[in-house]
């Protein structure tokens, strides 16, 4: 017979352990789906690696998959530290490449100097002001920010959408819904083959650890995250934090949201985040939201997608295999959660006489 | 009457590496009431939920009339005729006493597809009849005293046809005279043949009340005695496990000496469906001089505490801090401005403490808002952290040790060891030894008294009421959000306290 018991809390080599070995029976699961569909699992492996990493245009597109997916993890942790539940990366990915693309048709003889930054710069306030408006509901009125931030991204990819085939179609495109492309200086330049988004996306990283771990309103976050009620008896000024904080994370979806449209794709179009806003959740929770290991989990997410792509090319098997490994992955690691906390026993049943 | 009814013998329980039971003897007969000593972390409550199916053992076996049985679940447990009646109770607010029997499911009447109310109605009358309990069952939980919860509780598990009973720390939210009439409850049951096992550490209502006893220290069984032929101080040697007094220190003030620091005046709160949570209470405090606050939980002692220390929205009155008001004033400003004032909440973890950071950011918690930069000071914190751990003699590892894994003393003395770093002027305390074993509980009064005679001035929300009496200068009790009297501490009784604590106003008028 089994009974689940509770037990105490891991040692932290415990926990690295469990995730390790976690990873690994996914892994194994997943060969064993495989292995059903009727295909290899070592091969596929091999191939899924050799396909992210094995040559230098391969890795190259690994880095340029990881640079949005590694900006939105760290943009959601931060909301996720304080427990404001932002499902709406998506959205806010949308609004800041839409602001940053108005600025562009706005004033598009601007030097690169000049428009780069600006369009930046409206990306964070147009992500983070998509954020701010469910945190402000939910201040005010409180509505379920999870709900309301999720509701939001199907508005931003719609709105995007009839930009695309309304007003923005650029007519040079004959029957294409397609928005204008970037000017040259629109576009992110290169360093090393990749679009700057990667100098970007590292300097995020340090700034948000040091910001988390260092700074005051890092404290802040952290302890409001864990208590709102300790966070007033502290003195914090509750809204404050929160506002900022959302801002913040929002804003910076927004960011990923520049980087891909003017990095990578050349132009805003509806389906350039590719529903990475939401791979952007498992990649920041999988991360335990730290900031360091955001950059690894975004790294090894990036390297399923890219390995996926390249399976679907190189032996016609549907990208969609990496998105089963990824959810079955997700899945292990949540299972796992509860091993951290619990344990099974098996007990005998004595016999009564 | 001597046939042991419930027998544990070599009970071996440990939770990672700490040993809950280790090797615990105990044993019930049919018709007593034995009760189980013990300071906190002494191994109490892991032995009773192994006794009613929630743990397994690790070694050891239970008997039950010399049957030897084992629980795969309290299922199990319940069916072996044993009841436990938790310290916190598990009850459907919403539902009427009836409806959480019924819920709670007993036998043939409840087992069923359906349920026949009526059936259920005659039963508990007779359950009642028999031992001497009154509680209407149709009555809704939510509108139900504590006492009257627990009635219920009580009630639920003898619908079950429990024969051995446990109860948790039963007394912890009573007055003296709830208390007197639960006795006569479990006295009834014990005539009727009922064996109750009652967990407890006050060490009057042992005495009172049980047959024998039996005392825990540390995860063992260190001894069974008969109740009639011990007294207080050999079970708190027994229990501690070194003699120690059980006097609380007053210190004495000097009247002339007291330089006022607070004035509540007519202070109100609205509470929740209309009624005032707070109702024109006024008192004032002084330099030196501990004020007890008393009353059944719930009185308006949380409101009270937040409202001077401005996190509690308050409809009327004034409250005048060293002679100006901080009514208007927020938390923040209240720490800003430099007004010291240390408030350690009723729930220390749920709102004093961030449960999972390291001492020295608890211990930030409040000043790190006066540090310059925009950076936390954590070699500041480092050597507060330090300050507090030697002073206050916190035992941890290390400054970084995350709050939740200490003990529950030292968890209060990290709190009040903040609280009183920051010198303050007027200190609020609820509750400081909620918890505690009795060593750590002197040191906290011993902290408290030499704070006082610092000069600070000291509220203190207290729920036991020898404590109160002992320590305080005055007692304030409250009842329903109404001030019902402050008495001086030294000319009261603990019945005449439980009779305001009731809602009879001093000299026997009801107030308001």
């Amino acid at each position: 017979m089994l009974k689940i018991q509770k037990k105490q809390g891991l040692t932290h080599k415990q926990e690295v352990i469990l995730r390790i070995s976690t990873i690994m029976i996914a892994l194994i699961a997943a060969g064993l789906i495989m292995a059903v569909l009727g295909y290899n699992p070592f091969t596929m492996y091999s191939k899924l690696i050799k396909g992210a990493l094995g040559s230098k245009y391969n890795f190259t597109s690994t880095i340029t998959k990881c640079i949005p997916l590694l900006i939105l993890s760290l943009g959601v942790s931060i909301a996720f530290k304080m427990k404001f539940w932002n499902i709406g990366a998506e959205g806010q990915f949308y609004m800041g490449a839409f602001g940053a693309t108005w600025v562009w048709l706005a004033l598009p003889d601007l030097p690169a100097i000049v428009m780069l930054p600006l369009m930046l710069l409206t990306a964070l306030v147009f992500g983070g002001i998509w954020a701010l408006i469910p945190a402000l509901l939910k201040h005010k009125l409180g509505t379920s920010e999870t709900l309301v931030t999720l509701m939001m991204n199907y508005i931003a990819i719609k709105w995007v959408t009839y930009l695309q085939y309304g007003p923005w179609k650029d007519p040079a495109e004959k029957n294409m819904p397609k928005i204008f492309k970037f000017t040259e200086n629109s576009t992110l330049p290169k360093l090393f083959g990749v679009h700057i988004g990667w100098i970007i996306a590292l300097v995020l990283v340090v700034l948000i650890y040091v910001m988390m771990k260092y700074t005051k309103f890092g404290f802040e976050i952290s302890v409001l995250g864990e208590n709102a009620q300790t966070a007033r008896y502290a003195g914090m000024n509750v809204t404050r934090t929160l506002i900022l904080a959302v801002l913040l994370s929002g804003g910076i979806c927004g960011l990923a949201g520049v980087i891909q449209a003017t990095g990578n794709e050349g132009r805003l179009a509806a389906d350039i985040s590719a529903g990475l806003g939401f791979t952007a959740i498992i990649t920041a929770w999988l991360a335990k939201l730290s900031a360091p290991m955001i950059l690894v989990t975004s790294f090894l997410f990036a390297v399923l997608l890219q390995g996926g792509a390249y399976l679907q090319v190189a032996m016609q098997i549907p990208a969609s295999v990496s998105g089963v490994i990824q959810g079955i992955i997700l899945f292990f690691v949540l299972a796992s959660e509860f091993f951290t906390n619990y344990k099974i026993v098996v007990c005998k049943p004595e016999v009564n006489d | 009457m001597d046939e042991i009814c419930v027998k544990l013998e070599g009970i071996c329980k440990s939770f990672g590496s700490v040993v809950a039971n280790n090797n615990i003897n105990f044993d019930v007969r049919s018709g007593e009431i034995h009760a189980l000593l013990g300071e906190n972390g002494s191994g109490k409550s892991t032995l009773m939920n192994i006794l009613s199916g929630i743990y397994n053992p690790d070694a050891g076996h239970i008997e039950l009339f010399s049957k030897r049985v084992s629980f795969a679940s309290p299922k199990d447990s319940i069916k072996a005729g044993i009841g436990m009646v938790h310290q916190h109770f598990k009850l459907v607010d919403v539902l009427t006493a009836k409806e959480n029997i019924i819920a709670n499911g007993c036998d043939r009447l409840t087992d069923g597809f359906f349920t026949s109310g009526k059936a259920m109605t005659a039963r508990i009358n007779e359950i009642e009849q028999k031992y001497g309990l009154v509680l209407d069952p149709d009555k809704k939980i939510y509108n139900m005293s504590v006492s009257e919860k627990q009635t219920c509780e009580i009630l639920k598990v003898l619908c079950r046809g429990a024969k051995i009973l446990i109860l948790d720390e039963p007394t912890a939210v009573l007055t003296p005279q709830e208390i007197r009439v639960l006795f006569e409850i479990l006295r009834n049951m014990k005539r009727q043949g009922c064996s109750i096992i009652i967990i407890t550490h006050k060490l009057a209502e042992v005495l009172e009340i049980s047959d024998r006893c039996t005392i825990l220290r540390r995860g063992q069984s260190i001894k069974t005695l008969n109740t009639a032929e011990t007294d207080a101080r050999e079970l708190t040697e027994l229990m501690v496990g070194r003699p120690i007094s059980l006097d609380i220190e007053r210190v004495p003030i000097e009247r002339e000496k007291l330089k006022p620091i607070l004035n509540v005046k007519d202070l109100t709160v609205r509470g929740g469906e209309g009624l005032n949570a707070l109702d024109r209470v006024s008192f004032d405090l002084s330099g030196g001089e501990i004020l007890g606050v008393a009353g059944i939980a719930g009185s308006g002692q949380k409101e009270l505490c937040e409202a001077i220390a401005g996190l509690e929205r308050v409809a009327g009155g004034d409250i005048i801090f060293k002679g100006s008001s901080i009514l208007r004033l927020t938390p923040r400003d209240i720490i800003r401005r430099g007004i010291t004032m240390s408030f350690v909440p009723e729930d220390r973890l749920g709102m004093g403490l961030v449960a999972s950071m390291s001492i020295i950011d608890n211990v930030l918690l409040k000043s790190y808002q006066n540090m310059p930069g925009i950076f936390m000071n954590r070699t500041e914190g480092r050597r507060i952290a330090d300050d507090i751990i030697e002073r206050f003699d916190i035992s941890t590892p290390s400054p970084y040790h995350i709050v939740s894994k200490l003990s529950g003393g030292n968890i209060q003395k990290v709190l009040l060891g903040r609280e009183i770093n920051l010198n303050p002027d007027l200190l609020i305390t609820a509750y400081p030894v909620r918890g505690l074993d009795i060593g750590a509980s002197y040191n906290i009064y011993d902290m408290l008294n030499e704070q006082k005679r610092k000069g600070v001035a000291i509220l203190f929300i207290g729920e036991d009421l020898d404590v109160l009496l002992g320590l305080c200068d005055r007692i304030m009790v409250l009842h329903a959000g109404k001030v019902m009297g402050i008495v001086d501490a030294d000319k009261a009784t603990k019945e005449e306290l439980g009779l305001m604590m009731l809602g009879h106003a001093e000299n026997g008028r009801l107030k308001g």
